[in-house]
């Protein structure tokens, strides 16, 4: 961290030791945020509402550096995320908790801001942040700050998604653009200079997933292509289904300077990390009518259909080129190095 | 009765006639005063599927011998009876006469009990132990068919599946082995009574010619169009074929090992539209001329390229554009920008009537979309091919094993292959073969056990040790897509059924992202990983017969995987078959972007600069980064990425080199198939140019950036890059500059083998198939009194890499105590 901070600005281990400087940090930096019934009393456990139906848990942890990237930040990050695992699980979200683990000497304000960023992002998803817990580590035991997030979400009836769903022709959806989280860390990480218009995708699903159960589509499974990005979407979709996953890379929407980058940095867009995007696959029938759902939602209107599942043996992971030409996609065994001869 | 057994091995000298090995006088009688005995010849080599036994039969006959002849598969068995001096004289003609594409291994004579036969015969084939003969190859249309199919009196005439004894599909149609009609899908055609007669009949050339057929029992064609739909009759089929051609469209026409596609040669819209819809915009496409006439007026061509062009095999020839003769049959497109053009003569009957009608050359390129293999099967080709073709003369007669066409260069005096397949796979190792039999015999135990080598990614074929047989199988291709790695599965598959063997090991490179790799660890044996650049090295030993002993190597090709976590491709190695010490490589260079920067040369370059100049100066130098085509921000993310080591590995090779040369030199901006830009700054490099630049021998610290192994002396290309750079800005002429840099790398090949206390030096590698580099360096490491050895049948890119590793896997294995 810059030295231009007083020591006052910055989170002290004092902090994390329970004594007055901790409620001081809950109550004008949490609590404030985060005001609600079930948290206020701000007792060891939030006691919430009896409801019918079944309940849905996911949990994440968020490691990013840095903290503030250009479209979201670890806060974002820490809400959509595990928000997003409920909404792909068929969940409708309800509730969040929060830990952090802040690295000693972090500045209250970035603190503040990256809470103000939960704070929008459970309000956008409609989620409350009932339960939470923060620590203050020594200097180098942590890098800035981590955060974790349980959420708990109800199923949605008569829902029932997975890979016991898929079947061979099924078509697979893609709510928007890949690749722009990814390429927008490793440039901040970095010091790469992309071209204009590239950040992270970071943001919820609801409104796709709520738009496609509220069209009556028949969805067979969906994901948030995360780390490994499309293609270990893919290859999840071929281990647990043993169906043939052929994705078209034309139809795949990439954008223009995140392509460009790619195509200097030697990557493929398809094992970039998304953290806003949705892979939905749904009976054949109901593609188009999927497909025209997504891009009426707001940052859909780039969704595609591109690609379908097959029973072609042996199962793999298939790419559709330009020429029609079939490539294998394989999962990288660590970094790819060329195989040119 | 004196039992001596004599045997006589006889190496395999040539393939082309009149050039065995004359045999020592073999006296194989048992009773010495006796004018008549009786001798038991086991041949081994290509001896099946060639005419051998009919041959055999008539010379018994004419030497008035009894006895019999039969296919086993140990060898081709002839047992004979007659007067001493007759068998004597069998056994020199057997020799000196033996049919054209026959290659003998090895001859085996003892005497045997007399066995009261009173004739010749040829007896049925048996089946029962591991094949120790060669398999046969398809062979190209004899001057004897060709003449049949053009007369009108023939009964043949005409007919596009005419064969003999000389001539015909062997390899294509085998399902097994002894080679046999019911062993291939001849099966499939009942032999009409004239036919028969002719297989029956010992003078006639179809005298147990296997595929024989006519017009009224054999395998027909059809023209098809792209729903399916027959077209045209197999009467009417080559003239309606011919037709479309003559208007320009393109035909998918299913030839001896898959699918060729095919167009008219002379007109640029038809060759433009051909690579528009294959996705093949540059890569050079090979012609068939209906005549070597014609070929001569395309081209001046050299009597060992007229040779390889008139053979049985009916290679490709890649000739120089040098050597090219300006003619309106060629359009440009054919062969953009390339130092050299593919030719090649009919291969079929088919191909004879279809080019013979058209009397034009046609492009005649592999029947797949880019990257993908060929095409065998007609409704196969009728989906995969629908969005190329116009049309599809197909016929009846499958097509068991898919064999491309194979390519050769003629380089320094030899032929050189590019790509092992029709007519030359499998290539029997023999050198191979007898070091693991002699090894075994010292170490009194059995011989080495099964062992299928995987070979690399791009350009693979499989390697073979059947625990008899020591062969490398035919290009597959690449390994990128689905349809190629489902080929290598069942290539594998295939020589486990044909040699009747179950591998005890598998060998496979030591990258991990080559899909090899992890398809040898799937195969539930032990697996031996074999250094990419080692493998190269011993597949050239391999074929020089070197084996016994430690050569220098220089391997030098694009990318292999480097156990220093390098990638290496500029390597000198002092090599053994079982195993190397790397005594010298190029300075590593940054690669930004890995295979990205492979496909954009001048990023490559500009990798080199960053190194050269350092980042600061090379970001400041903008005329540098107009010239290698780079943008102000695609200079920066470069310099970044290699700063902070983003997907950024380090290189040794001499392949990405000559892309930066390339780049520097002519401009290349982007490549669409590897070696691409290497083979354009070939074709400009003025032969007569004898300048160099320098490229001294540095320690490995020399460059503090560079990874990689710290131990061993570098070539450093700066003071090369320097000066190059210096000549193109006193604009001295690029064809100069990169005879100049052909030059360098030649005399750093020397400046090695001057150092090394080694006799021999190898030349191996994807950069020795460049004529110009690999001549040049012949004579540089010659002058310094050193034996040179190069690649002959056995491929100096990947498609040769099989062959070496098998080579390293036997070596690991052998009974003895290794060295």
């Amino acid at each position: 961290m810059t030295t231009d901070w007083r020591e006052d600005d910055l989170v002290q281990l004092a902090h994390g030791e329970g004594a007055g400087l901790t409620r001081r940090l809950i109550r004008e930096v949490l609590l404030e945020a985060f005001d609600n019934e079930f948290l206020r009393p701000l007792s060891d456990g939030a006691v919430l509402p009896h409801f019918n139906g079944q309940l849905v848990m996911s949990t994440d942890s968020y490691v990013v550096s840095p903290l503030f990237f250009p479209g979201g930040d670890i806060g974002k990050l820490a809400v959509h995320g595990t928000v997003n695992d409920l909404l792909v699980s068929g969940a409708e979200p309800l509730y969040l908790s929060l830990g952090l683990i802040i690295e000693e000497g972090l500045p209250l304000d970035l603190l503040r801001r990256i809470v103000h960023s939960i704070r929008e992002g459970a309000a956008v998803c409609q989620v409350h942040v009932v339960t939470g817990d923060t620590k203050v580590v020594p200097r180098g035991i942590a890098d800035s700050l981590f955060a974790n997030t349980t959420g708990v979400g109800r199923l949605r009836p008569g829902v029932d998604l997975g890979a016991h769903r898929l079947r061979p022709g099924d078509k697979l959806l893609l709510s928007g653009t890949i690749g722009d989280h990814g390429i927008t860390i490793l440039a901040a990480r970095e010091g790469l200079e992309l071209g204009d218009g590239v950040q992270s995708d970071t943001g919820s699903l609801h409104e796709f997933i709520n738009g496609l159960f509220a069209e009556g589509i028949d969805v067979h499974f969906l994901r948030d292509p995360t780390r490994g990005g499309l293609s270990a979407v893919a290859h999840e979709v071929l281990e647990a289904a043993s169906l043939t996953v052929v994705l078209d890379e034309q139809a795949i929407p990439v954008h223009p300077a995140v392509r460009e980058a790619c195509g200097v940095l030697g990557l493929d867009p398809v094992y970039l990390a998304n953290e806003g995007k949705l892979v939905a696959i749904v009976a054949a029938a109901d593609a188009d009518r999927a497909l025209a759902c997504l891009r009426r939602q707001p940052g859909g209107e780039q969704a595609a259909i591109v690609g379908e599942l097959t029973s072609q043996s042996p199962a793999q992971v298939l790419s559709r080129g330009r020429s029609g030409a079939m490539r294998v996609l394989d999962e990288p065994r660590g970094a790819l190095l060329p195989r040119i001869c | 009765m004196r039992q001596r057994r004599v045997t006589n091995a006889v190496p395999y000298m040539s393939f082309l006639p009149g050039q065995h090995a004359d045999l020592p006088p073999v006296n194989g009688n048992g009773h010495p005063n006796s004018p008549l005995s009786a001798v038991r010849i086991v041949v081994r080599g290509t001896v099946q599927g060639v005419g051998f036994r009919p041959f055999v039969y008539r010379l018994a006959r004419d030497c008035h011998l009894a006895g019999r002849v039969r296919n086993a598969i140990t060898g081709v068995w002839i047992e004979l009876e007659g007067d001493k001096a007759n068998l004597s004289r069998f056994q020199d003609r057997l020799v000196s006469e033996a049919p054209p594409a026959a290659e003998i291994d090895e001859m085996n004579v003892e005497p045997i009990v007399a066995l009261g036969c009173s004739a010749f015969t040829i007896d049925p084939s048996d089946p029962s132990a591991p094949p120790r003969v060669r398999l046969p190859r398809d062979l190209a249309t004899c001057p004897n068919c060709r003449r049949e199919l053009f007369d009108p009196a023939n009964r043949r005439r005409d007919y596009p599946f005419t064969n003999c004894t000389d001539c015909g599909p062997r390899y294509s149609i085998i399902t097994a082995m002894p080679y046999d009609r019911p062993y291939t899908v001849m099966r499939l055609f009942t032999m009409c009574e004239p036919c028969d007669g002719e297989y029956h009949t010992p003078d006639d050339r179809r005298f147990h010619a296997q595929p024989n057929a006519c017009s009224s029992c054999g395998p027909q064609v059809a023209l098809w169009d792209r729903d399916g739909r027959t077209t045209a009759d197999p009467d009417g089929a080559l003239k309606a074929t011919a037709e479309l051609l003559r208007q320009g469209k393109i035909v998918a026409l299913k030839g001896l090992g898959g699918f060729q596609l095919l167009v008219r040669a002379d007109e640029s819209a038809a060759v433009a539209r051909l690579r528009q819809r294959k996705s093949r915009p540059s890569k050079p496409l090979a012609v068939m001329t209906p005549t070597l006439e014609m070929a001569e007026s395309l081209a001046t061509i050299g009597p060992l390229e007229r040779r390889l062009l008139t053979s049985a095999r009916n290679p490709i020839v890649l000739l120089e554009s040098s050597a090219l003769r300006p003619s309106s049959l060629l359009a440009p497109e054919v062969a953009p920008k390339v130092g050299t053009l593919g030719l090649f003569l009919p291969t079929t009957p088919l191909h004879h009537l279809l080019l013979a009608d058209l009397k034009l050359p046609i492009v005649a390129t592999s029947g797949n979309l880019s990257e993908e293999p060929i095409v065998t099967d007609e409704r196969e080709a009728l989906q995969r091919l629908g969005g190329i073709a116009d049309a599809f003369l197909v016929h009846n007669r499958p097509i068991v094993r898919r064999v491309d066409d194979s390519v050769l260069r003629v380089i320094a005096g030899r032929a050189t292959m590019i790509r092992l397949a029709r007519g030359y796979a499998p290539q029997p190792l023999p050198a191979l073969e007898r070091m693991v039999v002699s090894k075994a015999e010292a170490a009194a135990a059995d011989p080495c056990l099964p062992i299928l080598a995987a070979g690399g990614h791009q350009k693979s074929a499989v390697a073979l040790w059947s625990g008899t047989q020591a062969l490398l199988a035919q290009h597959v291709g690449d390994l990128d897509g689905p349809d190629t790695r489902a080929s290598l599965d069942k290539a594998a598959r295939d020589m486990y059924l044909l040699y009747q063997f179950d591998p005890a090991a598998v060998a496979c490179d030591l990258h991990p992202d080559y899909f090899t790799t992890p398809w040898a660890f799937a195969q539930g044996k032990p697996v031996v990983q074999v250094q990419h650049h080692h493998a190269h090295a011993v597949s050239c030993m391999v074929e020089n017969d070197l084996l016994d002993r430690e050569v220098l190597a220089l391997t030098w090709d694009g990318t292999g995987f480097g156990p220093d976590g390098t990638i290496w491709g500029g390597e000198v190695m002092q090599a053994r078959w079982d195993g190397y010490e790397r005594v010298g490589s190029l300075l590593p260079f940054p690669l930004p972007g890995g295979e990205a920067a492979i496909k954009h040369p001048g990023r490559v370059a500009f990798g080199l600069f960053l190194v050269l100049l350092g980042e600061e100066v090379a970001l400041r130098d903008q005329h540098l980064h107009q010239h290698l085509g780079l943008t102000p921000n695609e200079a920066r993310l470069l310099a970044t990425m290699v700063r902070r080591g983003v997907q950024t590995p380090w290189t040794s090779s001499v392949g990405r080199l000559f892309d930066a040369v390339a780049a520097l030199v002519l401009g290349a901006r982007e490549v669409t198939y590897e070696g691409e830009a290497a083979i354009w700054l070939e074709a400009v490099a003025d032969p007569a140019e004898t300048g160099s630049y320098p490229l001294p021998l540095v320690p490995a610290d020399a460059c503090p950036k560079a990874p990689g192994d710290r131990s061993i002396p570098r070539a450093d290309w700066r003071p090369l890059l320097t000066a190059l750079r210096e000549d193109i800005e006193r604009d001295v002429d690029v064809r100069v500059v990169a005879a100049r840099f052909h030059n360098t790398l030649a005399q750093w090949g020397a400046a090695a083998a001057r150092q090394s206390p080694l006799g021999d030096v190898v030349l191996s590698g994807g950069c020795f198939q460049n004529r110009l580099l690999t001549e040049r360096a012949i004579e540089a490491i010659a002058a310094t009194g050193k034996r040179v050895h190069v690649h002959d049948l056995v491929p100096p890119g990947d498609g040769g890499l099989a062959a070496g590793q098998l080579a390293v896997a036997m070596a690991s294995f052998l009974p003895s105590q290794k060295r």
